[in-house]
C-alpha cells in the first residue's frame, strides 16, 4: 500500500521533471519552428506573383523578388519604424479600434523588369479563418496574381480556394470599372463568364467560403482605397506627361 | 536461463496486432483519427509513426515504473506520460516537417485521447515487463498505422488521382472521361473503407467471425 505522503512526493517528482523535459524541447526546437512559419509567409507571397518556391529556395527568391515593403496606418501614410515583414494581420484584424490597425504592403519587381504591389489580407471562411495575398498590375487595377488559403474549410468544396484551378480565374480581372468606381472582385454563384472583369466562379457547394473569399477582397482593398486611388492619379498623370511631351 | 529479444512469443506482440488483434478493425479503437487524416498518404503515414512512436514509448515507460506507480493515481501518471510524448512528437513534427503537422492539425494532440495509447497502458504495461511492453506498443502502433496507410492510399489514389503528391492516374484517361472521386476525400467514404477492410479480413480470416 502506498501512503498519501509517498503520492504526493510520487506526483510533485513527476510534474516537476516532465516539466523540465517538455521545456527543454520547447526551447531548443522554437528557434525551427519559428523559421518555418517565416519560410511558409514568404512562399505565400511569392506564390501571389506566380513564384512556386520549395521551403529551401523561398529565401533566396523572396531576397530577389521582393524588393521592398512598406507599413501602412490606417490613414495609409507609412509607418517607416515597424517591419511588414513582422506584421501578424490576425492579430491587427482583431485591434478593436480600426484607426489602430497596420497595413502591410509588398513591392515586387517581376521578370519582365514591371513593378508588382502585394496586397495582404485575411477573411472568414465557413469553418475558420481564411487569408490571401493578391498581388495588383503597375496600374493598381489589374490583379496579376492571388494566393488564398484556408485553416480547415470542408476538403473537396471550400478548401478549393487554395487550388491553381480557382485562383488562376482572378488573373487579370479589375477591382475598378472604366469610371473610376471601386467594385472589387466577386465570387458568382452559376457563373461568372469569362467577359464579367470583376467576377470569378464561385464554388459549387462551397458558397459561404466563397462569400467569405468575396468580402474578404472587398475589405481588404477597401482599406487600402485611398493609397490605390492616389497612385491610379499618379499614374495617369505622368501618362499625360509623358503624351506632351511626345 | 533467459529468454532471446525476438522469441517466438515476444514477436507474437509485434504481429498480432497487425491481423488477428487489430486496434482499429477488429478492437474498433481509434476510428475518429483515422477517418479524420487519411485524406492523403502522406499525413496517414505521418501520424501512423507518431501513434508508434507514442505508443511504444509510454508502454516502455510506464512499463518500466509501474512497481513505483500508486494504484490510486495510476491513470493520472499514464496520462502525464503520454501527453508529454505526445506534445513532444508534435513540436518535433513542427520543426521539421511543417507541412505535414498543419494537415494533421489537432489530430496529433488528440493521440493523448486516442483509446489505443492508454487501453494498451492499462492492459498490457502495467503488467508485463518493459521490452515486451515496448513490443506491444509498437506492434499495435503498427496495426493502427497499417490501416491508416492503407485506407489513406485509396482514399489519395481514388478521390486525387496522385500518391504522396504526385500523379498517378494518368492524363489520357481524365481526357478519355475518367474523374476523381469527389466522395473520397469526404470523411464517410474513409469509414466506408475501413468497412471494406474489416469485411475482406473477416472472410480471410474465419476465427474473427462471431459464433453466432
Amino acid at each position: 500500500m502506498f501512503s498519501n505522503r509517498y503520492i504526493f512526493i510520487y506526483s510533485s517528482i513527476m510534474v516537476t521533471v516532465v516539466a523540465i523535459a517538455l521545456t527543454l524541447v520547447a526551447v531548443s526546437l522554437k528557434p525551427t519552428q519559428e523559421a518555418n512559419v517565416r519560410i511558409e509567409k514568404m512562399q505565400n507571397i511569392l506564390k501571389a506573383i506566380n513564384i512556386t518556391a520549395t521551403p529551401k529556395e523561398a529565401q533566396t527568391l523572396y531576397k530577389k523578388y521582393i524588393v521592398k515593403s512598406y507599413t501602412l496606418k490606417a490613414d495609409m501614410t507609412e509607418a517607416p519604424s515597424i517591419d511588414a515583414f513582422s506584421i501578424d494581420l490576425a492579430a491587427e484584424t482583431k485591434k478593436a479600434n480600426p484607426a489602430d490597425r497596420l497595413y502591410p504592403l509588398y513591392i515586387a519587381v517581376l521578370d519582365n523588369g514591371d513593378t508588382s504591389y502585394i496586397f495582404p489580407m485575411r477573411g472568414k471562411g465557413l469553418w475558420g479563418p481564411i487569408w490571401g495575398y493578391v498581388a495588383l498590375k503597375n496600374d493598381f487595377n489589374t490583379i496579376y496574381g492571388v494566393m488564398f488559403d484556408h485553416k480547415g474549410e470542408t476538403p473537396g468544396l471550400g478548401a478549393e480556394i487554395n487550388t491553381d484551378k480557382f485562383q488562376q480565374q482572378f488573373f487579370g480581372k479589375t477591382i475598378f470599372d472604366e469610371n473610376g468606381n471601386y467594385t472589387a472582385v466577386k465570387t458568382i454563384k452559376g457563373g461568372a463568364g469569362s467577359s464579367n472583369p470583376h467576377g470569378v466562379d464561385a464554388i459549387s457547394g462551397g458558397t459561404i467560403t466563397s462569400n467569405g473569399l468575396s468580402a474578404m477582397l472587398e475589405d481588404g482593398f477597401k482599406a487600402y482605397l485611398p493609397f490605390l486611388q492616389k497612385k491610379i492619379k499618379q499614374v495617369k498623370t505622368e501618362n499625360i506627361d509623358g503624351g506632351t511631351q511626345i | 536461463m533467459k529468454e532471446p529479444l525476438f522469441s517466438a512469443k515476444n514477436l507474437k506482440l509485434l504481429t498480432g496486432p497487425l491481423n488477428l488483434n487489430n486496434p482499429i478493425t477488429v478492437q474498433v479503437l481509434g476510428i475518429c483519427s483515422a477517418l479524420a487524416v487519411t485524406v492523403q498518404l502522406k499525413p496517414a503515414i505521418v501520424m501512423a509513426l507518431s501513434v508508434t512512436v507514442v505508443t511504444g514509448f509510454s508502454n516502455l515507460i510506464i512499463s518500466s515504473i509501474r512497481n513505483t506507480i500508486p494504484p490510486r493515481i495510476r491513470i493520472i501518471v499514464q496520462l502525464v506520460v503520454i501527453a508529454s510524448l505526445v506534445i513532444i512528437v508534435d513540436q518535433l513534427l513542427k520543426a521539421y516537417v511543417y507541412d505535414v503537422s498543419k494537415k494533421l492539425s489537432v489530430f496529433v494532440g488528440l493521440i493523448i485521447t486516442n483509446c489505443i495509447v492508454m487501453g494498451r497502458l492499462e492492459a498490457f504495461a502495467m503488467a508485463e515487463k518493459p521490452w515486451r511492453s515496448f513490443l506491444d506498443g509498437v506492434g499495435n502502433g503498427a496495426g493502427y498505422g497499417l490501416i491508416l496507410i492503407a485506407v489513406g492510399f485509396f482514399r489519395e489514389l481514388l478521390g486525387s488521382g496522385k500518391l504522396l503528391g504526385l500523379q498517378i492516374i494518368p492524363h489520357f484517361l481524365y481526357e478519355m472521361g475518367y474523374k476523381d472521386n469527389g466522395l473520397m476525400i469526404l470523411p464517410p467514404m474513409a469509414l466506408i473503407t475501413i468497412g471494406i477492410i474489416i469485411w475482406i479480413q473477416r472472410s480471410a480470416n474465419r476465427e474473427l467471425i462471431d459464433k453466432s
